[in-house]
């Protein structure tokens, strides 16, 4: 597709209607999800969890340790189904790869200048192949906003084709970072422009942005992700990530997955949830319905 | 009554424009974190006075209520418990200048209950006074019973008394104000945050207390009050296992022993009193059951 060509077609998709969109969110996040169905829709969610670290302070040990929850959330309950990734930094995939071996928990890594995104382009493809040579099975990139927000769609779109060269066989989540791109119909172009571009998901956020992950903005994007399969018959899959921090929250998630996108994505291969905290929640919440009690946070590991 | 009515009245605070206006009920609610919700379930039940009349209609608290509330109560714990006892003890006494200033209010609601005006009013200042002496116990418990321990080594070896945690309480259907008050105080003096059950028959002097509590410089939190039924809210509070500690005083003796075993499978501590006059000095007991010991072992200069 030619440079005037994406511009032309991103223009003209249809725009969104932010109270529609809004509303229709809110409505499907007050669905009441009870006993089988939450035992069901709380494992389901455990397994799409991409347990999370992206902090300067990040050392070693605490990856390794994040891996061993990763691959037995709740240690004294061998049903708990295992997370579906961890995801780190690019340095430290090397550690995270060890850890998890053999356990079918994927290793993603951030890569290209996560969260800015502000670096030359080689600095971005040698991040992306550093990560993928030191093990890493998905790597998250971010777009360049600030060309997106300058209207330079062919930028963005020839980095994401560039990186995901480099990234080679691993899957490629593609970044939108969402909070900065400051209307629905700018989620709508980017979340286009990165699966025409040849994303394999598409994620919200870093979690470094406020507001990071919402309902409406996730439901944009499903709407995308679907009508794209209507339109090329490839299936893309979605991530929202940051500020996902209870249960409930990740319930409503599937619901949305679900009448949004269909049941085709109820899957931890289509959809993923990126976050750290709501790990501990899950976990007590079917703690709560296998034991009849409420449980506390002092029952489960801090990271 | 027409609206034109009052126009001619208005402004001028006469008894025709006060008969006209339209009566403004309240809402009871819960509190909890500092804020007034209603319960989550939607429920309510009928509040009456002891001769039978329509009083108010007050929250029935759910078990997602007691949750809410064991949550609050966890937030506010690090920093309650992490306040100097001073400032504590500053703040509690604060609580007591506010109850002061509703001493009609609780007459009210107590003389509605069924006491008569001066046991009421008895009541009322006995409460106060107990919340003024707790407030002074919060920079001297340690100083009384606290020990500096002799031991066999060049070491200053010190014992204090430290906050259990989130405490669950159930108040007394007796003494609606002073039992409230006898079993809160010293739970949060010492710097546990508490979630407390008010008396079924009785919760509007306990919601007085939480509107005293929201508007003294307490964090919110510290306290948490639900109203409903100590039977259906008892047991959850008891398994709960992130609740530390269980003031099992309104429970029923038919249900506190299945408590005290649900109780049991976090380690929490338990107070099952014997029955309480409220009105006789409450001593240290309740003070010091929701403490836990610390006792440190300092290398003395030589």
């Amino acid at each position: 597709m030619s440079r005037a060509g994406l511009r032309t077609f991103l223009y003209g998709l249809p725009g969104v209607d932010r109270v529609g969109a809004d509303q229709r969110a809110a409505e499907l996040g007050t669905r009441s999800i009870k006993t089988s169905a939450k035992a069901w829709a709380i494992d389901m969610a455990i397994s799409m969890v991409d347990l999370t670290t992206l902090e300067g302070a990040d050392t070693p040990g605490k990856v390794a340790a994040m891996c061993a929850k990763a691959i037995h959330p709740d240690p004294s309950i061998p049903e708990v189904p295992r997370v579906a990734a961890v995801c780190v930094y690019s340095d430290l995939v090397g550690v995270a790869a060890e850890t998890v071996r053999g356990s079918g928990v994927k290793v993603a890594s951030v890569a290209t200048a996560f969260p800015s995104g502000r670096a030359p382009l080689d600095a971005k493809l040698d991040d992306t192949r550093a990560a993928v040579a030191a093990g890493a099975d998905e790597i998250d990139m971010v777009i360049d906003r600030g060309a997106f927000l300058a209207g330079d769609f062919g930028k963005v779109y020839d980095e994401i084709v560039a990186v995901k060269e480099a990234a080679g066989d691993a899957h490629l989540k593609v970044i939108l970072e969402t909070g900065e791109l400051s209307t629905y119909d700018n989620v709508r172009r980017a979340s286009w422009l990165a699966m025409v571009a040849g994303a394999d998901f598409i994620k919200t956020s870093t979690g470094k942005i406020q507001p990071a992950a919402t309902l409406p903005v996730t439901m944009v994007m499903l709407e995308a992700v679907r009508d794209f399969r209507a339109a090329t018959g490839r299936q893309i899959g979605v991530k929202p990530a940051g500020g996902i921090r209870t249960s409930k929250d990740a319930i409503k998630y599937l619901v949305l997955v679900n009448e949004i996108a269909g049941e085709d994505w109820l899957s931890p291969d289509w959809f993923r949830l990126g976050a750290s905290s709501v790990l501990n929640d899950l976990l007590m919440q079917r703690t709560k319905l296998a034991t009849g009690r409420y449980s506390g946070p002092d029952y489960f590991t801090l990271d | 009554m027409s609206h034109t009515e009052t126009t001619g009245t208005a402004g001028t605070g006469g008894a025709a424009g006060t008969a006209s206006r339209l009566a403004v009920r309240k809402t009871y609610k819960l509190f909890i974190g500092g804020a007034f919700p209603r319960s989550e379930s939607g429920r309510t039940y009928v509040v009456n006075s002891a001769k039978g009349a329509f009083l108010a209609n007050a929250a029935l608290a759910s078990r997602k209520d007691v949750r809410d509330a064991v949550g609050a109560a966890r937030k506010a714990f690090g920093g309650w418990s992490g306040r100097t006892a001073y400032n504590r003890g500053q703040i509690l006494y604060r609580v007591a200048e506010m109850l002061e200033g509703r001493r009609a209010q609780f007459v009210e609601e107590l003389t509605a209950l069924g006491a008569p005006r001066a046991k009421a009013t008895a009541e009322v200042d006995a409460a106060i006074d107990r919340w003024v002496w707790y407030a002074g116990w919060a920079d001297k418990l340690d100083q009384v019973v606290g020990s500096a321990n002799p031991v066999a080594g060049p070491y200053l070896n010190l014992t204090s008394h430290q906050p259990t945690g989130v405490v669950g309480v159930l108040a007394p259907p007796d003494a609606p104000l002073l039992g409230l008050v006898s079993v809160v105080a010293p739970v949060i003096v010492t710097g546990n945050t508490a979630v407390v059950v008010a008396a079924e028959d009785a919760p509007l002097p306990a919601i007085t207390l939480a509107e005293v509590l929201a508007t003294s410089d307490l964090p919110g939190g510290v306290v948490n009050l639900l109203t409903g039924r100590a039977a259906e809210l008892a047991p959850w509070l008891a398994s709960h296992m992130d609740v530390n500690a269980i003031d099992l005083t309104g429970v029923p003796d038919d249900l506190a022993a299945t408590c005290e075993e649900a109780a049991a499978d976090n380690l929490k501590r338990v107070l099952r009193p014997s029955p309480t006059t409220w009105t006789a000095d409450p001593g240290l007991t309740r003070l010091l059951h929701f403490t836990e010991l610390k006792t440190v072992w300092h290398p003395t200069a030589p």
